[in-house]
């Protein structure tokens, strides 16, 4: 008996609670018909809005998995002093609010920054333009792919390494030939929440951004401005689009289990 | 090998080569993306001198951002607690009929862009939306004040909560429960003493981990909010106000307090963690 209660007030709340606001979305989208909402992707400025997305999250993603595989490679395979304060350094961006995240950009590199108005002599402009979301994509998606692929690395220990060192192996062979396919699922994920992190990025993003449509919108950003301008159908049809790709990145987690799973049933 | 601080760069305590290459990289990209930035929030405040930073710290409409901040953020978590303990319950012990689906969709709230859950939670609690009507014919209103604004943190704390209990309930042997029912124990002694006590770190860990981002939020909370200032106005936000105003140390100080009470609260989570881990260890 009580069971059934469990069951039923855990599917209510969820319906309530996680499945609303997603059919939500797609209903605002599609209030006006197919059609419609389709349209509103056409607009220059919706456009310009997706190619920018796009293009940080393609940079930002690439940075950092670099970095990401060179840091737990660091941290996991060596010991030196400092260590565990490096590796709550490279955390800390998960800890501190999107909003301080865009404004320590503008504190270095804005028109009252330590480093603003020198840039400004070189005619280089990174607060409110382009380069200031990047940098700020990067602040907050830095931690990701870290934090999965090291303890996945910490299992692995160093013996196939060190075999590895023995028979010859160079630096970039041991991390390509023997580290990284051993850490393959878990850096995939990595790589996949930072996209969907970098996708959807919005409050450190808007402090940088300067909102000028068309040129420093991403897509929430150009989100924000629809809502408050109140064209709900475009709002939320360029809603709907990023909550798809954020959702698919973070989905295709898994895909490795299907794959898996497939190939089993055929065997 | 002992390590002396001047074979830093030299040993790294390993055989593997790449060490001095990738540390050097690794502070390098740390030092640019993590030290510089977050030395800005040290510095800059104290750049117009301590009398401006103190005074910055005195504004009452500061104060009550924060305050807004701090409560709102506990009182979610808190909500968040019950809800998340139900929901990892009915997906590690009981056996919910569906139970792949609701895992995939326990992790919506992380999936969903900040943006797209601010704009959706507000048009879904506002006074026309489905559930804001529901909720108004029961003379409830959430949007544009603080109610709004828990809900908002409930919904992107959630799985914080669920995500830390789920595997802590998984790996409690069932074993200890038949064996004090079989010894005579009622059912809630059963709850308390054999199932909470084990949970009470994961529990603390999860309101902390939901605390710590409800403090920070920024898309999902400023749509539904109505962000008036004294009333429904988050620590966030009003840093974005100062910035508008150019009021960088203003917004600076904020940043800081608003840094400090997340990594505290973090630093204190760890220690309880800590202490409650070694109560209820199994004896």
């Amino acid at each position: 008996m009580t069971r059934y209660i469990v069951w039923a007030v855990s599917w209510l709340f969820i319906l309530l609670v996680l499945v609303t606001p997603p059919a939500m979305v797609l209903t605002e989208a599609l209030k006006d018909g197919l059609a419609a909402s389709v349209a509103t992707l056409s607009d220059p400025d919706a456009q310009a809005a997706i190619w920018l997305t796009l293009k940080v999250t393609c940079v930002a993603v690439t940075l950092n998995t670099i970095f990401g595989i060179l840091a737990a490679w660091v941290l996991v395979k060596f010991r030196f002093p400092g260590r565990q304060f490096l590796q709550v350094l490279v955390e800390l961006p998960l800890s501190i609010s999107p909003v301080v995240s865009g404004l320590v950009w503008l504190l270095l590199f804005g028109a009252q920054g330590w480093f603003g108005p020198l840039l400004e002599q070189w005619n280089i402009h990174i607060a409110f333009a382009v380069p200031g979301i990047i940098l700020a994509t990067l602040f907050v998606t830095l931690p990701y792919v870290v934090r999965t692929v090291m303890p996945v690395m910490e299992v692995q220990g160093r013996d196939a390494e060190e075999a590895a060192v023995l028979a010859g192996a160079g630096f970039w062979q041991i991390l390509w030939h023997v580290t990284l396919p051993g850490v393959r699922g878990a850096l995939l994920s990595g790589v996949l929440l930072t996209t969907a992190r970098a996708l959807g990025e919005f409050g450190a993003v808007s402090v940088v951004s300067g909102h000028i449509p068309g040129e420093t919108e991403t897509m929430p950003l150009h989100i924000e401005n629809l809502y408050n301008g109140y064209q709900s159908v475009a709002a939320f049809t360029m809603a709907a689009l990023l909550a798809l790709m954020a959702m698919s990145a973070v989905l295709l987690r898994s895909a490795p289990d299907w794959i898996a799973r497939l190939q089993e049933k055929k065997a | 090998m002992r390590l002396s601080p001047f074979a830093f760069f030299k040993a790294g305590g390993s055989a593997l080569p790449g060490y001095r290459l990738s540390l050097t990289l690794t502070l390098a990209w740390t030092g640019f993306f993590i030290i510089l930035p977050l030395s800005t929030l040290l510095v800059y405040p104290w750049q117009s001198g301590p009398a401006a930073m103190l005074g910055a710290l005195h504004d009452t409409r500061m104060l009550a951002a924060l305050w807004t901040s701090f409560s709102c953020a506990g009182i979610a978590a808190a909500c968040n607690i019950p809800c998340g303990f139900l929901l990892a319950w009915a997906l590690a012990r009981g056996n919910l009929p569906g139970h792949r689906l609701a895992d995939a969709l326990i992790d919506l709230p992380l999936a969903l862009p900040t943006a797209v859950s601010g704009i959706t939670l507000a048009t879904l609690y506002g006074p026309h939306g489905w559930l804001g009507a529901l909720l108004s014919l029961l003379g409830i209103s959430v949007s544009y004040n603080k109610a709004g604004i828990v809900l908002a943190l409930m919904f992107v704390g959630l799985p914080f909560v669920v995500r830390a209990v789920e595997p802590v309930l998984r790996n409690l042997p069932h074993e200890l429960e038949e064996a004090a029912h079989l010894l005579g124990a009622r059912p809630w002694q059963i709850f308390v003493r054999i199932i909470a006590a084990p949970l009470l770190p994961a529990l603390v860990t999860g309101f902390g981990l939901a605390f710590a981002r409800g403090i920070g939020e920024y898309g999902s909370v400023i749509f539904i909010a109505g962000n008036q200032p004294f009333k429904s106005e988050i620590a966030p936000l009003l840093i974005v106000v100062r910035l508008q105003e150019f009021d960088y140390p203003g917004a600076t100080a904020i940043a800081l307090v608003l840094l400090c009470i997340s990594l505290l609260s973090l630093a204190l989570i760890g220690g309880m963690r800590r202490r409650f881990a070694v109560w209820s260890e199994p004896a």
